[in-house]
């Protein structure tokens, strides 16, 4: 005896409604890879991460970026990569990045004269 | 849609909560305190990693059961524009199923793990959707009403402190908001339409009543776990604080339209601001958790034989060189 449903397409599949669930088990890595999507909203603007897809090629992830990030709103552009092609940095190792707002000769901040040309002008003026 | 506030956990099965190492407690505490965010790599306490999956993964799987009930009503939908508009919904809740399993992922379980677990019935899913959409007037009720109860759990669940988590909930929030405007729209049709469109869309009401009560899930009592919970930030208000909210919200809305609910003794008391209501019957939601509801059957076999009928095309597809790396945030 088929499940009969109140959705024609599922009674149409013809389950056996007696069927019970065998030991049924996907395995690792049967929803394939994953890829990192980048979605850009208007022309010139940045591509900006918004998630992630499984597929099993680069076309296919692109074809689900299309269907998971851009059913709605504006869209140009999309990129997609494969998550193992991203070398990232271990957030354990900010600190490197702790002494840079110490170097204040980056910045345009870091070069004030305004009070040595005062200083000379005033000097002048004593002459 | 469609997280709905209660998480199943199994009392028995659960573990003891772990001791963890002090320091670094206090400080994913601290960090919590201060309203950051945990992001995937962080240290986290064992607990709070078991309890994301839980909820995520219990989330993910009512998105894409619930895409079942609704779908039932797309090659009958009275019109091209509703059926449009539920296409572009049931592939809406299908799309968050997505972002959920990948947030999901970044806790370290695998998609087909949580799949697995969904289809040998290990894993729950809300409970709603183990009734059936018998009428048009039923989608309007799931569209309209669920969907509402579902957006006062994810918008609180997305002030959480997991980042993955709350930023797929914003974007299912945004989407979620057109559901539940499609679904009032159906809803307020029906209602002012014919002598036999109000009937039905009364009889759907009495019917879903009682799982939207069921919804939230049961009062919780402030157990001590409650409150870890409710301080780590999983666990974002109550199950009687959302049900609350969701009744002031919408009790009135379905009113106005002079339509009724099945409980004589629903009412908000002036004095206590609070709702009175009946309780529902909760053997009855312990009963459908356990697999014993009208469509429980139906909508597992559903979703196994899709995997079951896939896996050809899976297979053609995968590469010999394909490598699996967990989703980065």
């Amino acid at each position: 005896m088929n499940i009969q449903s109140l959705d024609p397409r599922v009674t149409r599949l013809g389950i056996d409604a007696e069927e019970k669930n065998p030991d049924q088990t996907l395995q690792r890595e049967e929803h394939w890879e994953t890829y990192q999507v980048f979605h850009q909203k208007k022309r010139g603007e940045k591509h900006s991460s918004v998630g992630v897809v499984h597929a099993p090629n680069a076309e296919m992830a692109l074809l689900f970026a299309k269907e998971q990030y851009a059913r709605r709103g504006e869209t140009v552009n999309l990129w997609i990569v494969n998550t193992r092609d991203v070398l990232a940095m271990d957030y354990d190792d900010y600190d490197v990045f702790s002494t840079t707002p110490e170097k204040m000769y980056r910045d345009p901040a870091g070069y004030k004269v305004n009070e040595k040309i005062a200083a000379f002008k005033k000097a002048q003026l004593d002459v | 849609m469609y997280g709905g506030g209660y998480i199943h956990d199994d009392q028995k099965k659960k573990p003891e909560m772990q001791a963890e190492d002090p320091v670094l407690l206090a400080e994913f505490e601290a960090r919590i305190a201060r309203g950051e965010k945990i992001e995937p790599r962080d240290w986290m306490p064992a607990d709070y990693r078991r309890q994301l999956i839980r909820m995520i993964e219990q989330h993910a799987h009512s998105e894409i059961i619930g895409a079942l009930p609704e779908g039932t009503w797309i090659t009958r939908a009275p019109g091209f524009r509703r059926k449009l508009a539920l296409m572009a919904k049931v592939q809406d809740e299908v799309g968050h199923a997505q972002l959920l399993y990948s947030a999901a992922e970044t806790l370290g379980k695998s998609r087909e793990d949580m799949i697995n677990d969904l289809i040998n019935g290990k894993s729950k899913y809300s409970n709603v959707f183990n009734y059936p959409a018998k009428t048009w007037a039923d989608v309007a009720v799931i569209g309209f009403l669920i969907d509402a109860a579902a957006i006062v759990n994810q918008v609180a669940n997305s002030k959480g402190s997991y980042g993955p988590y709350c930023r797929a909930l914003e974007r299912i929030c945004y989407e979620e908001s057109f559901h539940l405007k499609q679904g009032h729209s159906v809803f307020v049709y029906l209602a002012t339409g014919t002598p036999t469109q109000r009937a039905m869309v009364q009889d759907a009401l009495n019917r879903w009543w009682q799982p939207i009560m069921h919804f939230f899930g049961p009062s919780d009592k402030m157990s001590q776990h409650t409150e870890t919970l409710m301080r780590w930030k999983v666990k974002m208000a109550s199950n009687d604080d959302m049900r609350q909210q969701f009744l002031t919200m919408y009790v009135p809305k379905i009113w106005e339209l002079g339509l009724t609910l099945p409980d004589p003794n629903l009412k908000k008391n002036p004095e206590t601001n609070q709702w009175e209501f009946t309780e529902p019957d909760w053997n009855e939601f312990y009963e459908v958790i356990k697999g014993n509801g009208p469509c429980n059957a139906e909508r597992l076999a559903v979703r196994r034989t899709a995997e079951e009928r896939g896996a050809w095309v899976r297979a053609a597809l995968k590469r010999a060189d394909q490598h699996y790396v967990t989703p980065l945030a």
